[in-house]
């Protein structure tokens, strides 16, 4: 199988520089690293992709089964990994991808040297002492907006998004179409994600990591930060001045010089 | 009835027009704030990190909130569910900072109540003179009417999948079905006969209807074999059924009397009596009904064969060619009360094969446009491009030869190759 194709990976950057993989997390795709390629392409090769059933992968290899764990996800990672024949990368994932990174790097851990967790959760439920601010019924108040949004992703984007090269009109609405996903794949990412707990997977993490946090992310809150912290030794943390769940995008500049510094301190 | 006589204006009329004036003016006074505030959907303006700075008394009746404890004091996002909160910040925001608006976004907004009033959600953000982002302009419109029609819209749209999921688990299970059947029809393994390579092929052109094609080997006392190799006229439930009474009165037929021709003169006879004169509903076949005599000292086989309508068998010889062998005068088996079978023979010499086959080969669609047949000279041609390897090698050259075929092959299509092994290759069969 072209896992390149498969997962739509694209290289970038520094052919010389270490290899920095960007890894989008749930609702949208590698489109979400517009503003922090340029910060690093000058130093660090960087390597994107799609997770299978986003973004522009090839949705005809998406299988329910495999991806209803985040280990199904990881094994996208290391399969990626190992088409590129990645040594030692610095793995950059936000949100739910910082987990499937900690899976990935279980799984071969010559892969990947360092992690960066941006807005990471290991559990987004609440449970007994955690919090981790969702309930279960929360969770499907998500999965019933991600329907109630399901038609007109049927209507206007499915065209666009399985990219008909022979209708070149279609790609202005292109613009609107890129964090746009099959809604059946994304029910089952949403799933995926919010139902996971990889909180003891946290303790396998021996490599250099930088869990960065948002003052206000109403997915991962500040305790959560702190749990990821505490839970994997020697890791740095660092609170940026930000609102929301997509630091990279809300405040770039902030979250890049955070990124370049942990990098910079591992050579 | 008012009827004008000229042109002049009633004094009435005039004062009308004037008043009508009048209030369209004063409707222009009322003017933006008016509208702002009362328009027919919800107005909010965010700073960026989504503490709400203005908002309309529309979108505070509708939520149910006094405009103190929600501007500076509220984000856009604490007046959605939380489910909403999470598709806002997995999907809606970051759409919205990449391309600076977005459109048509279905979310729930919470009232003061407890009640939830589904809307549609769009905002684009303003940017200041040297282009950086000021605020986030949102417009929430009430779509209750609109959601109830639209989870109607997904109740079909479950409802469907869930009947295309039940008819393709039902198509599976009648697959299974019909393979298992398909399968009880053809032997499960080839014999290993002693001084004869058999291999075998069946190629199903659609799981979903059973074949015609048959065939089977068989030892039949000691020291000689049987084998027959067939097509079915029709395809389905019905032909299987002729398969089936077929094969088992060749079977039996050949352990009375192996000799080929009477072995479809009784066969001619079954079927006709079966269908043709007993149901008025004529099923007939054509088959090649052989037996085999391996000859130890030699390392021959001696093959004696009769056909009815089927075409001729090929032998592949050690020399590298292949010819026909033909039986003329067969006809198809079970049209008539009674039918002539003439008998050919022909002994294989180590090296050489016998190859049957049935017609879904040779009218197997080719070219560009899949409109020209393969046909009898191109399968002999290709059976003496591989004349003199083993009947396995042969058949399976054949099977690759069916898969390049493609969708050009839309018939099953049984092989079946009998060979006198050279000294290596002596008592194997493969299937």
């Amino acid at each position: 199988m072209d896992i390149a194709r498969r997962n739509n990976v694209a290289v970038t950057g520094n052919p010389q520089g270490r290899t920095v993989v960007l890894a989008h997390g749930f609702g949208c795709d590698q489109n979400m690293w517009r503003l922090t390629l340029p910060a690093l392409a000058e130093d660090y090769r960087l390597v994107l992709f799609d997770y299978v059933g986003c973004g522009r992968s090839d949705t005809t290899a998406f299988s329910a089964e495999r991806y209803a764990t985040l280990e199904g996800y990881a094994r996208d990672v290391v399969e990626v990994s190992e088409a590129l024949d990645l040594r030692d990368a610095v793995f950059v994932g936000h949100s739910v991808s910082a987990m499937i990174g900690v899976l990935a790097a279980a799984m071969a851990p010559e892969r990947i040297g360092a992690h960066v967790m941006i807005a990471p959760s290991p559990h987004y439920l609440d449970d007994d002492d955690y919090r981790g601010g969702f309930s279960a019924d929360d969770i499907d108040e998500l999965l019933a907006s991600l329907e109630s949004n399901y038609l007109g992703w049927s209507a206007a984007m499915a065209p666009v998004i399985m990219g008909n090269a022979d209708r070149p009109e279609l790609g202005e609405e292109l613009t609107d179409s890129f964090c746009a996903t099959d809604p059946d794949m994304a029910r089952v990412f949403a799933r995926t994600t919010f139902l996971s707990d990889s909180r003891k997977d946290l303790r396998s993490v021996t490599v250099p990591t930088l869990v960065l946090e948002c003052t206000q992310d109403v997915i991962a809150p500040r305790e959560v930060g702190a749990f990821v912290h505490a839970a994997i030794p020697g890791s740095r943390l660092v609170t940026l001045d930000a609102t929301g769940h997509c630091p990279h995008l809300s405040a770039p500049d902030a979250t890049n010089t955070a990124i370049l510094n942990f990098l910079a301190a591992l050579s | 009835m008012m009827c004008r006589t000229g042109q002049q204006q009633e004094p009435h009329e005039a004062d009308e027009a004037e008043s009508s004036r009048g209030a369209f003016a004063a409707l222009l006074e009322d003017s933006a704030e008016e509208l702002y505030e009362n328009a027919p959907c919800g107005y909010l303006s965010t700073l960026m990190d989504g503490t709400i700075a203005k908002i309309n008394a529309t979108l505070l009746g509708w939520l149910g909130l006094d405009r103190e404890a929600v501007v500076g004091r509220m984000r856009f996002t604490d007046l959605l569910t939380v489910g909403g909160r999470l598709y806002h910040e997995t999907h809606f925001a970051p759409m919205l900072q990449m391309q600076g608006e977005i459109s048509g976004i279905a979310l729930e907004i919470k009232q003061s109540g407890g009640g939830r009033i589904p809307v549609l959600v769009s905002s684009s953000v303003k940017h200041g003179s040297t282009g950086e982002p000021l605020l986030i302009r949102t417009t929430v419109f009430d779509a209750r009417q609109r959601r109830a029609y639209e989870e109607e819209l997904l109740r079909g749209r479950k409802a469907a999948e869930e009947a295309r999921r039940q008819s393709e688990a039902d198509r599976a299970r009648l697959q299974d079905a019909l393979a298992v059947l398909q399968q009880s029809l053809l032997p499960d393994i080839l014999p290993v006969l002693p001084g004869v390579e058999t291999a075998a092929s069946y190629h199903t052109a659609s799981p979903d209807r059973l074949g015609g094609d048959f065939y089977d080997v068989f030892p039949l006392d000691g020291k000689r074999f049987g084998f027959f190799l067939g097509d079915v006229c029709g395809k389905g439930p019905q032909a299987a059924a002729v398969t089936s009474l077929t094969r088992y009165t060749l079977r039996t037929a050949a352990l009375h009397d192996p000799d080929p021709v009477t072995a479809l003169t009784t066969l001619n006879k079954v079927l006709h009596e079966r269908y043709a004169a007993g149901s008025g509903d004529p099923r007939y076949c054509t088959v090649v009904f052989g037996t085999l005599e391996p000859d130890p000292d030699t390392g021959q086989v001696a093959v004696r064969i009769a056909s009815g309508g089927h075409p001729p068998a090929i032998v592949t010889r050690a020399d590298g060619t292949a010819d026909f062998l033909p039986t003329p005068g067969g006809l198809l088996v079970g049209v008539l009360p009674s039918a002539q079978f003439t008998a050919a023979t022909t002994t294989l010499a180590p090296g050489d094969t016998l190859l049957l086959y049935t017609d879904g080969i040779t009218e197997a669609r080719t070219g560009p446009d899949r409109t020209s047949l393969y046909g009898d000279q191109a399968l002999l041609s290709f059976a003496s491009d591989h004349a003199g390897k083993p009947a396995s090698a042969l058949i399976e050259a054949l099977t690759a030869l069916l898969q390049r075929f493609g969708d050009g092959l839309d018939d099953d299509t049984a092989l079946l190759a009998l060979g006198a092994p050279t000294a290596g290759h002596r008592t194997r069969s493969s299937r």
